[in-house]
C-alpha cells in the first residue's frame, strides 16, 4: 500500500447557481436584449447557467446609468465616504470568500487551491488597498480628479481578480464603471454585483454587462465612455487602440506575453524548479505573464531538466474542486484547440515533446503539463503565446546571450531570473525589457505592486500607487 | 425599586492586560460639573517602566507584520469602535459636558481618523520612500521604518485627540506608551478595551492614567524609549525639561500642541516624525 | 541496510579541509522563501480515509519513543518500553513503535524490557545534547551504549566546529563515532547524526551538514535534540529529504531522515509523510528510512486511530501516560 490522496472535493453547496442571469445595470438585474448564451463548467462540459447578452442598447443603458451615478453621486462624494464603500466590499469578499472561490473554480476550471489561496485573497486585498487610496488621492502624485465613466473589458483567466484590478482603483478615484466579464466566465462578476447590492453601493456606480466581442466593442466605442481598460489578447488590444484613436478616451491595455524565465548555474536549484513549475503550470498556464520560455544555462541544463521532469510527475491533474488538484481544466474547447495546434507545430518544427503521463478525464477540456526541449528562438512555440501548460526550453551560455534571447520578442510583460548572486539579479533586471521582473520567485502579485507590460504587452500599470494614474486626470487638472 | 448599576473599575492597560497601578494609588475623576465620575488608577514610575518593557517586547512582532496586516488590524479597531459608539458618546458627554450632537461628531471623526490612518499602513512607503538614481552601478532604495517605542503624552481630547496621536504611530509599526489626559483619563481606558478586542497584539498600545508631571519625566529619560510625543503637555517649563531629558539618548521629539483642533484633517507629519529612513545600496553587475 | 563506512565516491572531497569546504559551499543554495513556500504547499494535501488509517499505523511504526530527561529512572524507562511494544493495550492490532530512545545509562534497562520484541533501543551518545566533551569521552559514551545493547546511536555533531568552518573535524568525528558503533561480531549499531538545526539556523547550513554526515557514513540524518527551539520543522526536513534523494542519485546509497522534537499531532505527522512521499517517493515511507523522534505524538496517533475505528472523537483519558 502506498499513499493515495483523497478526492477531497470542496462542497458545491456553498454556491447557488441560478438557471439564468441578467445584466446588472443601475443597481438592478435586468434582462438583456441580445441573444442569451450558456456558460459551462470546463471540467465537465455541464451547462451552468444561461447568461444575458448585452446589446448596443443595453450597453448604452449601462453607460447612462454610470454617467448618472458619476454626476449625481459618486464624483460628489468625499473620498472618505467612497473609501467606506470599498472597505465594505473588501470585507464582504472576505466573508463570502469560500463561495467566490468555489464558483470561480466551477466556471473557470482552475484548481480550488488557487482560487481559494491566491485569487480571492488578492481580490479582497486589492479592494482593501485601493479603499485606502480613496481619501488620500492628493498624495498620489496624479491629482485627485476622476475621469468619469470607465469601460472595462476583462479576460477569462482570472475573472474575479481582473475585475478587482479594474474596479477597485476606478471607484477609489471617483469614477463609475461599466464592466464586461469574459463570455466563458461571467458568474463571479455577477456574484460581485450581488455583493455591491449587499454593500449598498449607490446604483449605477458599478454596472456589469455580459456578452462577447460585440458587447466589448460597444463599450469601447461608446462616445460617453471616458476611459477604456482592457486585459486580453494583443490582437484585440491593437483593435481597441485603433478604435479610440482621435478621441479623448484614456486607455490602458494589459496584453499578452512570452516571458523568459532565466536560470543561471548558481541558482537555488530546488526552488528554481518550483518557480519554473509555478511559472508555467499555475492556472494551467492561462497567465499572460507566464514563464513560458525557460532559458537555462547550458552547464546545468541536463540536471535541471531531470529535476523538473521528476517534479512535474508529482503534479496532480483533475477535478478543479479537489483540494489536492494542482492543475485544473483548460478554460474552453476553443483554447484547448489552440494549445493543441501550437503544440503540433512544435512537433513539426522538430522540438522534442515530453508530457506528464496521466489519465485525462473523458469529459471536459484537458491538456497535460508539457515541455518542449531543443527549442530555438526561430520556433513558433518560442515566439507565440500558447496560453496553456506548455513550456519551451532553450539554453544559453552567457548573461548577454540570455538577455538577447529574453528580449528578442515583441512582448515585454514579465521575466524571471534565478541566481544566488545579487548583483547579477539587478544587472539582468536592468537589461530586461519587461514590466515585471521576478528574481528567485515567479508569478507573485500584490495590490501594492504595479503590473503591466513593455512593447506589445500593452501600456499602463495596474496595482500600487502607479495604478491610480489610469483613473485620474493628472496633477494639473 | 430601581436597579442598582454595576460600576466599572478603571485600571491601566499594559501588555494587553488591565492591571491596577502597582502603587495601589487612585485618584478622583470628576465630570464637567464637578461630580464624581469614577476613580482612575494613578500610575507610578514602575508602571511606566513595565509599560515600556511591554511596548519593547511587542515591537519586533508588530513592526515585523506585513503592512497589509497592520492596516487590517487598525481598520478592525475602527469597526469595533463603531459598534460601541453609543458608549463613547455617553462617556464624552459625561466627561466633557458636551451636547449629544457634538459627542457624535467626535466619535464619527475618531472612527474616520482610524480608517484614514489604517489605509496609510501600506502606502506611506510608496509616498515617502523612493529609488535614488545614484551616479554609479548601484541599486539604491530608501524606505521608511518605525523608530521603535514611542512615549506619548496625550492631549485633552479624550477620544479624538487620543486616536489622532496614537493611530499614526502604530500604523507604521511603532509601539507606544500613552499617558492619558490627566483630567479626562477614563475614555482612554475604554478605548483600551476596544483595542484589546480588535486583534491588536498586547503591548502595541499601553495606556497609563495619572499625573503627567510625575510619569512623563521617567518616560522622557528612559533609555529604551526611542521617541516622545509631547502633544498634550501644556506646562511650557515641563515641556522643556522633558525635551532636555529626551536628549540623553537622542529621542525623536514632537513638541507640545495642546490646543490643536482635532477635527481638522491631519497631514503626514504625525507618521513621518517617528519614522527612520533606511537606504540600501547594492552593486549591479553580472 | 549495509552502507560502507564512508562513501568512496567522495574520497577526493574529504581529503583536506579546503577541498571539503569547496564541495560543501559549492552545493546549490537554498532560497528560504521558496523553500518555506514549498513546504507550506505540501502541508495542504489531504489524504484518503483508507490511506489515512495506513498512514497512522506507519507513523506509529516510525516513532522513536523518547525520554531524555535528567529525572529519568529505570522505572520510567521500563514503562516507556512497555508502551513502545504495546502502544494501545486495548487493541492488539496496533503496531509497535520503531524504537525507544534513551540516555546510554538506560540502555540495559530498556533492552531487558524489550527483549526480542523487535523494538530497537536507540541511545543518545557523544555528550548529548551539547556535544561539548573531549573526543575520547564521546567515543567512550558511544561504546558504552553499544556494549549495553543499543541498536542505534543518535550522536550530535559539534555545532561550534561546524559553524566556525572546521568541516573536516566534524566529518572525522562522525566517521570515528561510526567506527565506535562496531560490535565484536562484525555488525554495527546504526548511526543517526543530529545537526541541531535550530543552532545551524540557515537552510544552506542544513544542506551542507546533510552532505557532510552522509559522506561520513551516517545511516540517518536527524534534525534536533529536542532541547533547542526550533526543533524539527517542515522546511528543514524538506532540505534533508532533498539531500538524501540527491545523495542516492549520485551514489546509489540510501540514508534515512529523522525529524525530532515538536511533532505533536497526527496532522503534523501526516504532513511529514506527504512530504516524504512527494520529495523522495515510496522507498522512504518505511521505518528503516524515516523516523519521528517524539513522545507526546504517540498518544495523539492512538487517539486518531481510535477515532478512525469508532467514528467518534476520543479523549486523552483513554490512553496510557507513562
Amino acid at each position: 500500500m502506498s499513499f493515495e490522496y483523497a478526492p477531497a472535493p470542496e462542497s458545491r453547496a456553498v454556491v447557488d447557481i441560478k438557471p439564468s442571469y441578467g445584466l446588472f445595470i443601475n443597481g438592478e438585474f435586468t434582462d438583456g436584449t441580445g441573444t442569451a448564451f450558456k456558460t459551462i463548467n470546463p471540467a465537465t462540459e455541464e451547462v451552468l447557467a444561461e447568461v444575458a447578452e448585452a446589446s448596443d442598447a443595453d450597453v448604452d443603458e449601462a453607460v447612462k446609468a454610470a454617467r448618472r451615478a458619476y454626476t449625481r453621486v459618486w464624483s460628489r462624494m468625499s473620498g472618505a465616504e467612497r473609501a467606506k464603500y470599498l472597505y465594505r466590499i473588501a470585507r464582504i469578499i472576505q466573508e463570502r470568500g469560500r463561495e467566490l472561490a468555489v464558483l470561480e473554480s466551477i466556471d473557470n476550471g482552475k484548481p480550488i487551491k488557487e482560487s481559494r489561496d491566491v485569487d480571492v485573497p488578492i481580490v479582497a486585498a486589492h479592494f482593501f488597498y485601493y479603499a485606502g487610496w480613496a481619501d488620500k488621492l492628493e498624495y498620489s502624485g496624479y491629482g485627485s480628479t476622476p475621469l468619469g465613466v470607465a469601460g472595462q473589458v476583462i479576460p477569462w483567466n482570472f475573472p474575479l481578480l481582473m475585475l478587482a484590478w479594474k474596479i477597485a482603483p476606478a471607484l477609489a478615484c471617483g469614477n463609475t464603471v461599466v464592466l464586461k466579464p469574459a463570455e466563458t466566465t461571467p458568474l463571479t462578476a455577477l456574484l460581485f454585483a450581488e455583493i455591491c447590492q449587499q454593500a449598498d453601493l449607490p446604483p449605477g456606480v458599478v454596472n456589469i454587462v455580459t456578452g462577447a466581442g460585440d458587447t466589448g466593442r460597444a463599450i469601447v466605442s461608446h462616445p460617453d465612455v471616458d476611459k477604456v481598460a482592457f486585459t486580453g489578447s494583443t490582437e484585440v488590444g491593437k483593435a481597441i487602440a485603433r478604435t479610440v484613436a482621435g478621441t479623448d478616451k484614456k486607455v490602458t491595455l494589459e496584453l499578452g506575453g512570452k516571458a523568459a524565465n532565466i536560470v543561471f548555474d548558481d541558482a537555488p536549484v530546488d526552488q528554481a524548479v518550483e518557480g519554473i513549475v509555478n511559472g508555467i503550470f499555475f492556472n494551467q498556464g492561462h497567465v499572460c505573464c507566464a514563464g513560458s520560455r525557460l532559458l537555462v544555462q547550458e552547464s546545468i541544463a541536463d540536471d535541471l531538466l531531470e529535476r523538473l521532469k521528476r517534479r512535474m510527475s508529482t503534479l496532480r491533474m483533475g477535478d478543479p474542486l479537489d483540494k489536492n488538484t494542482d492543475v485544473g481544466a483548460i478554460n474552453s474547447g476553443e483554447q484547448l484547440m489552440r494549445i493543441r495546434e501550437l503544440s503540433e507545430v512544435g512537433d513539426a518544427e522538430g522540438a522534442e515533446r515530453w508530457e506528464v503521463a496521466c489519465d485525462l478525464p473523458t469529459k471536459g477540456f484537458w491538456f497535460p503539463p508539457t515541455i518542449f526541449t531543443g527549442v530555438s528562438q526561430a520556433h513558433r512555440i518560442a515566439r507565440e503565446e500558447i496560453f496553456g501548460p506548455v513550456l519551451s526550453v532553450l539554453t544559453f551560455r552567457t548573461p548577454s546571450e540570455a538577455i538577447e534571447k529574453a528580449n528578442n520578442t515583441p512582448f515585454g510583460l514579465s521575466a524571471g531570473v534565478w541566481t544566488d548572486k545579487g548583483s547579477r539579479i539587478l544587472s539582468m533586471a536592468n537589461r530586461l525589457r519587461a514590466g515585471v521582473v521576478w528574481a528567485n520567485t515567479f508569478n507573485k502579485f500584490d495590490p501594492t505592486s504595479p503590473f503591466g507590460g513593455y512593447k506589445e504587452s500593452g501600456y499602463g500599470r495596474e496595482g500600487g500607487r502607479h495604478g491610480l494614474e489610469a483613473y485620474l486626470k493628472g496633477a494639473d487638472a | 425599586m430601581s436597579r442598582i448599576d454595576v460600576r466599572k473599575t478603571y485600571k491601566l492597560y499594559i501588555g494587553g492586560q488591565f492591571p491596577r497601578s502597582e502603587s495601589g494609588r487612585s485618584y478622583v475623576v470628576n465630570d464637567a460639573k464637578g461630580r464624581l465620575l469614577a476613580n482612575a488608577a494613578q500610575a507610578s514610575r514602575k508602571d511606566a517602566r513595565d509599560a515600556v518593557v511591554a511596548a519593547r517586547s511587542a515591537f519586533p512582532g508588530w513592526s515585523g507584520k506585513t503592512a497589509y496586516n497592520r492596516a487590517q488590524v487598525v481598520y478592525r479597531v475602527a469597526e469595533v469602535l463603531e459598534g460601541r459608539r453609543e458608549q463613547f458618546e455617553a462617556e464624552l458627554r459625561a466627561a466633557e459636558g458636551i451636547s449629544p450632537a457634538r459627542a457624535r461628531t467626535y466619535v464619527d471623526a475618531a472612527i474616520d481618523r482610524l480608517v484614514w490612518y489604517a489605509g496609510w499602513a501600506d502606502k506611506i512607503t510608496q509616498v515617502v520612500g523612493n529609488a535614488n538614481p545614484v551616479a554609479g552601478p548601484f541599486f539604491n532604495l530608501s524606505t521608511p521604518e518605525p523608530s521603535g517605542v514611542i512615549a506619548v503624552i496625550a492631549p485633552r481630547g479624550p477620544l479624538l485627540g487620543l486616536v489622532s496621536v496614537v493611530a499614526p504611530l502604530i500604523v507604521t509599526g511603532n509601539t507606544v506608551v500613552v499617558v492619558a489626559s490627566e483630567d479626562n483619563p477614563l475614555t482612554a481606558i475604554t478605548l483600551g478595551e476596544v483595542m484589546a478586542t480588535s486583534d491588536l497584539p498586547g503591548g502595541v498600545v499601553n495606556v497609563l492614567t495619572g499625573s503627567q508631571a510625575e510619569i512623563a519625566p521617567w518616560l522622557a529619560s528612559h533609555m529604551d524609549v526611542n521617541g516622545i510625543d509631547l502633544t498634550g503637555v501644556d506646562d511650557a517649563a515641563l515641556a522643556v525639561d522633558l525635551e532636555v531629558a529626551a536628549a540623553d539618548n537622542l529621542k525623536r521629539v514632537r513638541r507640545p500642541a495642546p490646543d490643536t483642533d482635532w477635527l481638522v484633517q491631519p497631514d503626514l507629519d504625525r507618521m513621518t516624525r517617528f519614522l527612520e529612513t533606511k537606504t540600501v545600496w547594492h552593486p549591479i553587475g553580472v | 541496510m549495509s552502507t560502507p563506512a564512508t562513501s568512496a565516491v567522495y574520497d577526493d572531497v574529504v581529503r583536506t579541509d579546503s577541498s571539503l569546504r569547496r564541495f560543501l559551499h559549492g552545493l546549490p543554495g537554498v532560497d528560504q522563501v521558496g523553500c518555506e513556500a514549498r513546504a507550506a504547499g505540501l502541508a495542504t494535501r489531504s489524504i484518503k480515509t483508507t490511506s489515512k488509517a495506513w498512514a497512522i499505523d506507519l507513523a506509529i511504526r516510525m516513532v522513536d519513543l523518547t525520554t531524555l530527561e535528567g529525572q529519568d529512572t529505570h522505572g520510567k524507562v521500563r514503562a516507556l518500553a512497555s508502551k513502545a511494544m504495546r502502544p494501545d493495550p486495548a487493541d492488539p492490532t496496533c503496531p509497535a513503535t520503531a524504537a525507544v530512545c534513551v540516555y546510554p545509562d538506560m540502555v540495559a534497562t530498556a533492552k531487558q524490557t524489550l527483549g526480542d520484541s523487535g523494538v530497537h533501543v536507540a541511545a543518545v551518545a557523544t555528550a548529548f545534547p551539547s556535544g561539548r566533551a573531549a573526543m575520547d569521552i564521546k567515543l567512550a559514551d558511544t561504546r558504552d551504549a553499544v556494549e549495553a545493547g543499543a541498536d542505534e546511536i543518535d550522536m550530535v555533531i559539534d555545532r561550534g566546529a561546524f559553524l566556525s568552518g572546521r568541516y573536516l573535524q566534524v566529518f572525522e568525528e562522525i566517521a570515528q563515532v561510526r567506527a565506535a558503533c562496531a560490535r565484536p561480531d562484525g555488525t554495527s549499531a546504526h548511526l543517526k547524526v543530529i545537526f541541531e538545526t535550530g543552532e545551524l539556523q540557515t537552510y544552506d547550513n542544513v544542506r551542507r551538514a546533510s552532505w557532510l554526515a552522509m559522506m561520513a557514513g551516517g545511516h540517518f540524518i536527524k534534525t534536533s535534540t529536542g532541547k533547542v527551539q526550533p526543533a524539527a520543522t517542515l522546511p528543514v526536513t524538506l532540505i534533508m529529504l532533498e539531500a538524501v534523494r540527491d545523495f542516492r542519485d549520485q551514489t546509489g546509497q540510501m540514508v534515512g531522515v529523522k525529524p525530532a522534537g515538536g511533532i505533536k499531532t497526527t496532522k503534523d505527522a501526516i504532513k511529514y509523510l506527504v512530504m516524504v512521499n512527494e520529495t523522495c517517493g515510496d522507498d522512504w515511507l518505511d521505518p528503516d528510512w524515516f523516523r519521528f523522534g517524539a513522545s507526546t505524538l504517540l498518544n495523539d496517533l492512538l487517539m486518531q486511530r481510535t477515532k478512525m475505528t469508532t467514528g467518534r472523537y476520543s479523549g486523552p483519558d483513554y490512553f496510557t501516560l507513562d
